[in-house]
């Protein structure tokens, strides 16, 4: 039995029902960033405190694309052969952010259409003997409801 | 802003030669100072674009390349900015020169490339953008390509024919030069029948990474004109701006976008940018523009950059590119020299390309390519992270 653990720690949370990826904002002024350490780019944040924060985890497809060739390190393959990707990037409305994933797997490019709502997911991105290290993924909303996913 | 004068430009032909990068430096140099009719012994200034691809020598690139040509105590700076390399290092001799600081410079960047997609730095570095992209999500560069042309697509009605149509055109313009690494004339055909690499993209209209060198040899007015040269080709205006926040673009190498919940607005974006500086120090606007060296990283990225630099609305690349305005013969060419999809890219010396074809276009003799009558061109890039480039040349 593998135990699960983040890939990255302080990116997103490991609640495999409703994950949330873990973001700043700057308390006085409102800004968001994705990851919080990114926080600084907006100049007028400068001497805020930046609090974490949980972002939404819905939000409205703004681009797709696949990976259709394996990438380098350090990305790792999970399994013994590479197996192509798709990649969303998602609109989070309450934070006015774009945020990148993986799509989980079993969704292909023409189920996806820019604009249609996208929840956030937890998977495995590799493992190895000890540990399945998990990553956020987005998934249309509502996916692997009634066990299909 | 005062203008400065090129004397001299020089390239080592774009390929996949395996060499060390210190050869296509140091060949590119010697031809820009042979086209300028400058001896080395002259060079007061280096400015180096660095390659972080080719160990320790590619950090100090100055001191390489200056060392390559042999040691003369001239003054060095050696400079990185990712694809922006190149005009930062212009940026750099230009100040030296309108500060008195020197009269005439070298600038040059190479760089010798790995097989296949770029990659970030070894390491295990959990706070870098740039290895969390490719560790977490596998995206690389034309994960973002692709994203932005998927958008095209969605918001503008671009369609792949266009993106392909692109390609083609570059093509037919990178047939006629000797420095670029692809001189075949491709079809639609040859393009939707490569490999799919990041949906819409496929492998022909994905920018390649390649072997070269590029030089510039730069001086005061007043120097060139001792030499003789009144009328020489000049840089009029450089931006090497950051991007404003916030930018609602996913850029490389990030996950995320900025944030436009406390300020500014979903269509801030930072390539729209990068070329008002330029335009602002060369007292010109896009009208006034004969031809464009755009950074086309991927098909449909040329025709966002038609956009970003003026030449047309929002939305309206595609209708520019169906009647033909920015091919060779066009209103207003884009990318006579063919552009990356004719020559792949070798980082630091990209955006010096980029004002090497804008030489030889406002000089004349740019042969089967020429734009005819070229008096102003403008390239643009911008390098990952941030940094913005945009060279505008006139004569």
């Amino acid at each position: 039995m593998r135990t699960p653990v983040a890939a990255v720690e302080g990116l997103f949370t490991l609640d495999v029902d409703e994950p949330r990826l873990i973001g700043g904002r700057a308390r006085g002024r409102g800004s968001y960033f994705f990851p919080k350490s990114l926080a600084g780019s907006d100049p007028a944040c400068l001497g805020d405190e930046i609090e974490e924060v949980l972002l939404s985890r819905t939000g409205r497809l703004w681009s797709f694309t696949t990976g259709e060739y394996a990438p380098p390190a350090p990305y790792v393959i999970p399994g013994d052969e590479f197996e192509p990707y798709v990649i969303a990037a998602v609109r989070l409305e309450e934070e006015s952010l774009v945020v990148l994933g993986q799509v989980v797997p079993g969704v292909s490019v023409d189920e996806l259409s820019v604009g249609m709502e996208m929840e956030l997911a937890i998977d495995v991105l590799y493992s190895d003997d000890e540990h399945d290290y998990l990553v956020w993924k987005w998934a249309p909303a509502g996916h692997g409801e009634n066990g299909e996913g | 802003m005062d203008d400065i004068a090129i004397l001299g430009a020089g390239m080592h032909p774009w390929g996949k030669w395996g060499r060390n990068f210190v050869e296509y430096g140091e060949k590119a140099a010697r031809d820009a100072l042979a086209d300028a009719e400058v001896g080395w012994d002259e060079i007061q200034f280096v400015s180096g674009a660095n390659s972080v691809r080719c160990g320790y020598p590619g950090y100090v690139s100055a001191s390489t390349f200056a060392n390559a040509l042999g040691f003369t105590g001239c003054q060095l700076a050696s400079s990185y900015a990712a694809c922006a390399s190149g005009a930062t290092a212009l940026s750099i001799a230009r100040a030296q020169i309108l500060s008195g600081m020197c009269d005439v410079a070298l600038v040059v960047g190479a760089e010798s490339t790995p097989k296949g997609f770029f990659a970030p730095n070894a390491g295990e570095r959990h706070e870098d953008p740039d290895w969390l992209r490719f560790h977490l999500v596998g995206a690389t560069n034309p994960t973002y390509f692709a994203l932005y042309a998927r958008r095209r697509m969605e918001l503008y009605g671009d369609t792949s024919e266009d993106f392909a149509a692109v390609k083609v055109k570059n093509s037919r313009h990178g047939v006629f030069n000797p420095n670029a690494r692809y001189t075949k004339e491709y079809d639609a055909d040859d393009i939707a029948n490569s490999p799919m690499v990041a949906d819409p993209l496929r492998l022909l209209e994905i920018c390649a990474t390649s072997d070269g060198g590029a030089a510039l040899v730069v001086s005061s007015l007043e120097w060139a004109a001792s030499r003789g040269v009144d009328n020489p080709v000049r840089v009029s205006g450089i931006s090497t701006v950051s991007p404003t926040y916030p930018n609602s673009v996913i850029e490389l190498p990030y996950l995320a976008s900025d944030s436009w919940a406390a300020a500014g607005d979903e269509t801030m974006t930072f390539k729209d940018n990068i070329a008002g500086r330029a335009y602002e120090e060369a007292a010109v606007s896009p009208e006034d523009l004969d031809f464009a060296e755009v950074y086309d990283l991927s098909s449909a990225y040329e025709l966002d950059w038609y956009e970003h630099i003026g030449l047309c609305e929002r939305g309206d690349a595609a209708k520019l590119l169906r009647a033909g305005d920015t091919a060779l013969g066009g209103r207003i060419p884009v990318n006579p020299s063919g552009g990356l999809g004719a020559f792949g890219e070798a980082v630091p010396a990209q955006a010096i390309a980029q004002v090497c074809e804008m030489v030889w276009q406002l000089r004349g003799e740019a042969g089967h390519r020429q734009v005819e009558g070229a008096r102003v061109g403008l390239s643009i890039n911008h390098g990952m992270f941030g940094h913005g480039s945009s060279v505008i040349c006139t004569r």
